[in-house]
């Protein structure tokens, strides 16, 4: 199920348009949002025009329940710096348990990832729910500025 | 190779304002598998959604991504539009690169950058998506209604009335629920049994209504449309196609109790109906107090009984029929507030709740209406009233307002003045609320023409002295202490959910919440649906209500539920989970998970080795499964995947966006 990576241009390359300046390094994040709470919630911080850093790409996931653990793994070996799994706050579920999965597996993830010698600071839940824009601005904010601290991901990054 | 068409939006200058999208659209081009890209003003609408008809024949296009806005917005809009240009509409894929993108990024190169990173997001995605379908589903045209409260019953006579078969299933002898219990009702002071029974009375003689009495629901199964339901039909020891309702068996019966319809303030006999208007009207034995039961002596009754309906012998049955519809109408309990030692409540007989004062002012009581101290039925002449016992009290009670207390205790006041000259009302609170039409006018004219005295402030104490009850309390209005001899002591009760309905809420699939009240499915949007398909919900059991919320939520609960059975098949989302069987080790963990019981093992034959072999395997079935993929991750052999959103379609956006 692997892609054809051959084939599609890297960002790096599509990034070097002739006048831009060299930029500074901005880290990757992978975000997996639930479609109802959290991806509901970025919409809003969009409609608000709350700003934070381009570091995210969204995945829209139907629930936070529905992220396989192989998910965060493939982003970290493809070079994720981070990881952010985000759905409905706890109760609140639009399929009434599926985020209570995602807390098990999560603690799980993350105490395997440190085992792994990860920083588990680069891969967190949050809870955040569709009225929470302001919320969602804040994390990716937050994260950004953790994992640039942090730095590149360089342990799990598929070997070149 | 697939044929993907790439449309990016400017969105007037809400995209384009902040995102180059030319060369979005021109990046776009480059990726595999794309074939075509576009930039157009506004893809959603009329002519944008022609470019991409145009564009699907002119390139003959298989797959479709458009970046433009949320996929929570346009999505159905852009699927349609693939269906009118013949394509199935489950390929295609969004990048949102409005809200997530031009709205929160101001740097245009950087917000370029994410936007192409989206495009090869859904890029990737959308090759992997496959021709979905909807499926469909017959639909029994049959609603059950638990619970025959005035809320169930309006719920029954609505969709009877619709010309669809309604069952009311009501665990009490008789239906009419709580509001056969009150005497008046606020703010008009019209009998409530005047406006109750007549209802009772259409439901029993309606021909699409049967009414289930002294029964429960036992087991659930099926999904909407297509419910399965096993319903218990307690032993009445009566048998109902017998008896006439005569009377002759209770007014012989020589047991008493203590009626649970006059909140133990009268009596009843062992073989009963809860009140003279009960519907049905004919009697069961309360086989835990009734003397044949106990000991084997005395089966008066039995020879009473001019039809010889008197059935020592009879059996719970159980039933299961099918339906289409559930409505929850089951109502709610009084809070038990022996946690306010304080007010003496169980120590001192005159302090009573607001539930046995109707009771006790009701002219078919078991004082006839006449209001008197159950302790020795003198009039009482000062009565206190405390509201907010269990309301809105996180320390000892529930922390929500149970919003029919301050306008029963207005009434209640009210009914004091008028029916015991020279009394006296005092009422402690700590707000009034009375956001209904007409409650404010109701409660000013307790307090001014009715002459009932409101103090702001919480009771301390109640205890007895002489025979009166002192009440010690705060005003804080004043910021002084207040002491008051009653008579009587009347408390408001919090409402709260009946205390099996955590045990209901299970039977049928339905959430519900910290209190144990029915979860509805949106607390603005969708008030009387709930999570579960073609479960809905009505009156008390979702949220304290009174009387005309309690019927105007029964009537819209009524009407989902008829546009439901008015339909002889109905669709169901093609975003479902999906087993390979041959992959498939039949371990059922995936069952346990799914949280619409949508998930069941199935046994297969299967060629093994030149011989038919059985095998068991799971089965989502498509109309119960709401999409949530819980099982996919929790199936260790990885053979569940949830269509639309499978394994090889996020791998495939992970790996998108992390080049």
């Amino acid at each position: 199920m692997s892609l054809n990576t051959e084939a599609l241009p890297k960002s790096q390359e599509v990034t070097a348009s002739p006048e831009a300046a060299p930029q500074p390094w901005e880290p990757r994040i992978v975000g997996f949002a639930c479609n109802w709470c959290t991806y509901a919630g970025a919409d809003l911080a969009g409609l608000s025009r709350l700003q934070y850093p381009p570091s995210i790409r969204l995945i829209r996931v139907p629930c936070s329940g529905r992220v396989n653990p192989q998910f965060v793994i493939r982003a970290f070996q493809r070079g994720a710096d981070g990881v952010l799994v985000a759905g409905c706050h706890p109760g609140d579920c639009h399929y009434s348990t599926g985020n209570y999965f995602t807390r098990r597996r999560f603690l799980l993830m993350q105490r395997l990832l440190e085992y792994m010698g990860m920083d588990p600071r680069r891969f967190q839940a949050r809870w955040i729910s569709g009225s929470e824009g302001p919320k969602f601005q804040q994390v990716v904010t937050q994260m950004t500025e953790d994992i640039k601290a942090l730095g590149p991901n360089r342990k799990m990054r598929d070997v070149e | 190779m697939r044929r993907t068409g790439v449309f990016v939006c400017h969105c007037g200058s809400n995209i384009a304002g902040t995102v180059d999208v030319e060369r979005v659209a021109k990046e776009a081009a480059k990726f595999p598998n794309v074939v075509f890209a576009t930039d157009y003003k506004y893809m959603c609408s009329e002519p944008g959604q022609q470019v991409i008809k145009d564009a699907i024949k002119e390139h003959n296009l298989d797959r479709v991504v458009v970046a433009s806005c949320s996929p929570r917005m346009h999505e159905p809009t852009f699927r349609r539009c693939l269906e009118s240009a013949g394509m199935n509409p489950y390929l295609f894929e969004m990048a949102n690169i409005r809200e997530h993108c031009s709205w929160v990024h101001p740097d245009k190169e950087k917000g370029t950058i994410k936007s192409i990173d989206l495009v090869r997001k859904a890029a990737a995605k959308v090759v992997k998506d496959e021709p979905l379908q909807k499926s469909s589903i017959g639909i029994t045209k049959r609603a059950l209604v638990i619970g025959g409260g005035i809320a169930g019953i309006q719920v029954a006579l609505d969709i009877a009335d619709a010309g669809f078969p309604v069952t009311i299933v009501e665990k009490e002898p008789t239906i009419g629920g709580r509001m056969a219990q009150i005497d008046k009702t606020f703010p008009t002071l019209d009998c409530s049994a005047c406006i109750l029974t007549p209802k009772m009375v259409d439901a029993s003689q309606h021909p699409n209504i049967e009414i289930l009495s002294y029964s429960e629901v036992e087991k659930v199964e099926g999904y909407v449309g297509n419910f399965d339901i096993t319903i218990r039909k307690k032993a009445r020891s009566v048998d109902m196609s017998k008896c006439t309702g005569c009377g002759t068996c209770w007014e012989k019966c020589p047991t008493k109790v203590d009626s649970e319809f006059d909140m133990q303030l009268g009596k009843r006999k062992a073989i009963y109906t809860p009140f003279p208007q009960a519907v049905p009207n004919k009697p069961v034995i309360d086989r835990v107090n009734c003397t044949k039961f106990r000991t084997g002596k005395c089966g008066i009754c039995q020879k009473v009984c001019p039809t010889g309906a008197v059935d020592y012998e009879q059996q719970d049955e159980l039933i299961t029929e099918k339906y289409g519809a559930i409505v929850v109408a089951t109502g709610f309990n009084q809070f038990d507030h022996s946690v306010y030692g304080e007010y003496g409540y169980g120590k001192y007989p005159d302090v009573i709740t607001g539930l046995h004062f109707e009771r006790l002012i009701n002219a078919s009581g078991p004082t006839m209406g006449k209001i008197k101290r159950p302790s020795d039925h003198k009039i009482p002449e000062t009565v206190v009233f405390i509201k907010c016992v269990g309301s809105r009290d996180e320390a000892k009670g529930k922390s929500y307002c149970s919003r029919t207390c301050c306008m029963y205790t207005a009434k209640h006041a009210t009914l004091v003045h008028e029916k015991i000259p020279g009394s006296k009302s005092y009422i402690f609170y700590m707000d009034v609320r009375t956001p209904g039409k007409g409650y404010e006018e109701f409660y000013k004219r307790t307090a001014e023409e009715y002459e009932a005295q409101y103090i702001r402030g919480r009771v301390s104490k109640v205890y007895q002295k002489g025979d009166k009850l002192v009440v010690r309390g705060e005003d804080s209005l004043i910021g002084r202490p207040v002491e008051i001899e009653a008579d009587m002591v009347v408390l408001a009760n919090a409402m709260v959910a009946r205390e099996d309905a955590g045990d209901l809420a299970r039977t049928l699939g339905i959430s519900y919440d910290k209190d144990n009240f029915f979860t509805e499915a949106h607390p603005k949007l969708r008030p009387v649906e709930t999570h579960t398909a073609g479960v809905f919900l009505a009156g008390a059991c979702q949220g304290p209500k009174d009387i005309p919320d309690s019927v105007a939520q029964a009537g819209a609960a009524a009407s989902k539920a008829i546009g439901l059975l008015s339909k002889t098949q109905m669709e169901s989302d093609a975003i479902v989970s999906n087993v390979d069987e041959s992959r498939c080790s039949g371990c059922m963990i995936c069952k346990g998970i799914c949280p619409y019981k949508a998930i069941d093992a199935k046994l297969i034959t299967e060629r093994v080795g030149g011989k038919m072999a059985e095998r068991q395997v799971a089965a989502v079935n498509k109309s119960l499964c709401q999409g949530c993929g819980a099982c996919t991750v929790a199936c260790r052999a990885g053979c569940l995947n949830l269509l639309g959103f499978t394994n090889e379609q996020i791998l495939a956006e992970v790996e998108a966006v992390c080049l």
